[in-house]
């Protein structure tokens, strides 16, 4: 029996093609995944983001532990509400999971984790948290919508309280604020502005048919991934997982290195890596050639094979296909040639960030 | 619902066959399997002239999500191919029984036409998906 989010029967009125991902039935589309990716770019579309795994990280050493248990350094987070984005390596250095934690007070972070990843999530959290004092705990009572788009703020807004509104009125990129029953974080997956929405489950389906009502377009996870692609952002178990190092996967940016004396999972296996150089590099392509780059498919320069396709699909706004692939290091070609099906397709390499705030960047 | 008519033949492939007399044919995917594609964004039409056999891989449906094989429902040869898709492929989505065709074909046995699934026939065997 597959999960089922809080708004489960909002997608099912709305004749959401619903599909299993990660043991949830959730909506691939409701319609036309193109038109839904264009409303984020373009005016304001939200998704049902329920399944993600929502942790509470309490207690004297809350600090402490995130600290060692994530790469990147929760001690940035200093002005509550603060989020931060970063992996969580097991002692080789590979990704168990990337996640974004939120800092509420010294003793209360809240960290929001993939819904695919859940149970292994939770048990490295679990058995990490024994040599520290501090509780962690799954909710199970939130729902949470993601709002995105150039005005998804606004519309978001329309359907607040005057307090609410005030509450979250000065809310800057990648902070979150209590308003009200709302948890309203200024963060996303699609390299659109907007606000991803914690709230009492109970309330979930209202709070959605209200955004609705105010012009807001249900997206499925067919317009998420399309996206998150366009934005240049990774997927886990596809651009990168428990074989991969932030530095083959375009993370090296989410590793605090310092202060040197912060220990934390995966730091010397990292550090190693780094001293020798990373064997692998995620780029980003764009295809010249008519047809679309997917999954698994491989990377060729000179003749040899030199990578592999991550994740790629046809970019709705650019109308090109791109992809991102993690290829060796020492390749620095200026094009590639990928295997696409029965031919060999020409493909530009460029920075692994295609579109942001609805401007293609390629 | 998805729209199956009822003077079309089918294979369990997905495709529909319609019969323009003279031993000639029209073929493209049903409104089923352009459901289950969702938005097609790339069609590459198989090669003119071509002599295919009956199940033969013969071009490609690309969506957003995944690529499909398009097989020959029907042995015979490549005539015509809809090149109307090569800019609009989304037509296989807005009409997948008119203007989102995808090729023609020349059978080589008139006779095998008879083989193929009936509208009511196509209909239980989606059912059962």
């Amino acid at each position: 029996m597959a999960n089922k989010t809080p708004l489960y029967q909002a997608h099912v009125d709305a004749e959401a093609r619903i599909v299993d991902f990660g043991g949830w039935d959730m909506p691939l589309n409701y319609g036309s995944q193109i038109d839904e990716h264009h409303a984020v770019r373009q005016d304001a579309g939200m998704f049902d983001v329920s399944h993600m795994t929502v942790v509470e990280v309490t207690g004297a050493e809350a600090k402490p532990y995130l600290q060692y248990l994530l790469a990147n350094d929760v001690d940035k987070l200093q002005v509550a509400g603060k989020a931060l984005y970063s992996g969580m390596l097991n002692e080789d250095g590979g990704v168990i999971d990337d996640l974004i934690t939120y800092y509420l007070t010294d003793e209360h972070y809240r960290v929001v984790v993939n819904a695919s990843t859940r149970d292994k999530d939770l048990a490295w959290m679990e058995n990490v948290a024994q040599q520290f004092a501090v509780s962690v705990e799954e909710r199970t009572d939130v729902a949470m919508i993601a709002v995105q788009g150039p005005n998804a703020i606004d519309k978001a807004q329309s359907v607040m309280t005057d307090e609410q509104k005030a509450a979250v009125a000065q809310l800057k990129p990648f902070v979150a604020a209590q308003a009200g029953s709302l948890f309203v974080a200024r963060t996303g997956y699609t390299g659109e502005d907007g606000y991803e929405i914690m709230l009492p489950d109970e309330q979930g389906i209202d709070f959605w048919n209200q955004l609705q009502a105010a012009g807001v377009k249900p997206c499925g996870l067919a317009a998420r991934d399309t996206l998150r692609l366009e934005a240049g952002m990774n997927l886990y178990g596809h651009d990168m997982d428990e074989t991969v190092s932030p530095l083959e996967a375009n993370m090296g940016w989410t590793i605090a290195w310092e202060p040197a004396e912060r220990d934390f999972v995966g730091r010397k296996a990292l550090t190693e890596q780094k001293q020798a150089g990373a064997a692998r590099k995620l780029i980003g392509l764009v295809l010249e050639d008519k047809g679309i780059m997917r999954e698994g498919q491989e990377v060729i320069a000179n003749g040899e094979v030199v990578g592999v396709v991550t994740s790629g699909t046809m970019s709705p706004t650019i109308g090109k296909s791109i992809a991102m692939a993690r290829i060796k290091r020492d390749i620095n070609e200026e094009n590639l040639l990928i295997q696409v099906r029965k031919k060999q397709l020409e493909a530009k390499v460029v920075k692994p960030c295609f579109v942001r705030k609805g401007e293609a960047l390629v | 619902m998805s729209q199956i008519p009822a003077e079309l033949k089918y294979v369990s492939s997905h495709e529909w066959i319609r019969d323009e007399g003279d031993g000639v044919v029209t073929v493209g995917i049903t409104d089923h399997a352009q459901e289950l594609l969702g938005d097609v964004v790339f069609v590459e039409a198989p090669e003119v002239d071509n002599e295919v056999e009956a199940e033969e891989e013969i071009a490609v449906v690309e969506s957003v999500k995944a690529a499909s094989d398009i097989y020959a429902p029907i042995a015979g040869t490549i005539i015509e191919v809809n090149e109307e898709l090569e800019d609009s492929p989304e037509l296989v989505n807005s009409d997948p029984y008119g203007d989102g065709w995808m090729f023609k074909m020349q059978l080589a046995d008139v006779a095998d036409l008879d083989g193929l699934m009936s509208a009511e026939e196509y209909a239980e065997e989606i059912a059962d998906e």
